[in-house]
């Protein structure tokens, strides 16, 4: 019953599927935001078990980042969705294509 | 044997609260999941002693994401139910055969490389909030204060996108003052226009 990398590795990479399949399916960009912070969830236990069992601190380091970089996401990606929904009264992806190309 | 049953509930949990995150159709359903999600990853980092970490975690995610998402959701319709994509099957199919081929290139990549050495390693002697701060504020300095820049970059661009007109309150305007503010917006973006 050893906890290994392995076991890390798997459920990092469950939940990185979990989330890829909510960027694939979401049409509501504030769902789209949900599974953009699941993603960066999934790297970030990958990181620090990877650091665990390697003995490094680099990679809890990286994972720190990680979270200030998803933080940045949020406040601008959040103050765009408002001023967005201002204008147009709809946060769905299927109505921004304003460009027709 | 403790750590392997932790192990094992918390990865149920994660994966049960993530997938009521990417599946239900209610947003207020989404978030809930969502946070209880980020406290129960916290739980790994404290399993894999990176404690100051797993504090980390709990503070900004469920503190400081959670209450943004709160916050932006104030301004958004949630109690209408998401409409979900409809796309074509051939693109979503080959789209999903291709993340699944990154995703495996990504987890199989260590296999090239399996010399690998550890440049910082875990000093056994202090705690991991001192070890953390003795590397980050040696080898990791320079990221450290891009990171800061950045999280400054991201809050003035947060006030000055959402903070516009927040100086007018619209509980404590009459109904008149409202109208005009209205007429005086429209005449002005009609003159804009022209």
């Amino acid at each position: 019953m050893e906890i290994t990398l392995s076991h890390y590795l798997v459920l990092s990479t469950v939940l990185f599927t979990i989330g890829l399949i909510g960027v694939m399916r979401r049409k509501n960009l504030l769902m789209l935001f949900f599974a953009t912070e699941i993603l960066l969830n999934a790297t970030n236990i990958a990181f620090a078990a990877i650091s665990h069992y390697i003995g490094d601190l680099s990679g809890q380091l990286f994972a720190f980042f990680i979270i200030a970089i998803a933080a940045s996401e949020v406040a601008v990606g959040l103050g765009l969705l408002i001023v967005w929904y201002k204008r147009t009264g709809k946060i769905d992806l299927d109505q921004m294509t304003s460009m027709r190309g | 044997m403790f750590e392997a049953i932790a192990f094992y509930l918390f990865a149920a949990l994660t994966i049960v609260m993530f997938t009521i995150t990417v599946m239900t159709s209610q947003a207020l359903y989404a978030i809930t999941a969502m946070a209880a999600g980020m406290i129960f990853i916290s739980a790994f980092f404290f399993i894999l002693g990176a404690d100051f970490l797993g504090a980390i975690q709990i503070i900004v995610y469920t503190g400081a994401v959670m209450a943004l998402y709160a916050f932006g959701m104030m301004f958004f319709d949630t109690t209408r139910d998401v409409v979900e994509k409809r796309t074509n099957p051939q693109i979503v199919f080959v789209l999903g055969v291709l993340a699944a081929v990154m995703v495996v290139a990504i987890v199989v990549a260590p296999i090239v490389s399996n010399n690998i050495q550890a440049l910082y390693p875990v000093i056994p002697e202090v705690g991991n909030s001192q070890a953390v701060g003795m590397v980050l504020f040696t080898k990791y300095l320079v990221p450290f204060e891009v990171a800061a820049v950045m999280l400054l970059v991201a809050m003035i661009a947060g006030i000055v996108l959402a903070g516009k007109k927040m100086d007018k309150s619209l509980t404590l305007m009459g109904e008149e003052e409202i109208e005009m503010m209205q007429a005086g917006n429209q005449s002005h973006h009609e003159r804009g226009e022209h």
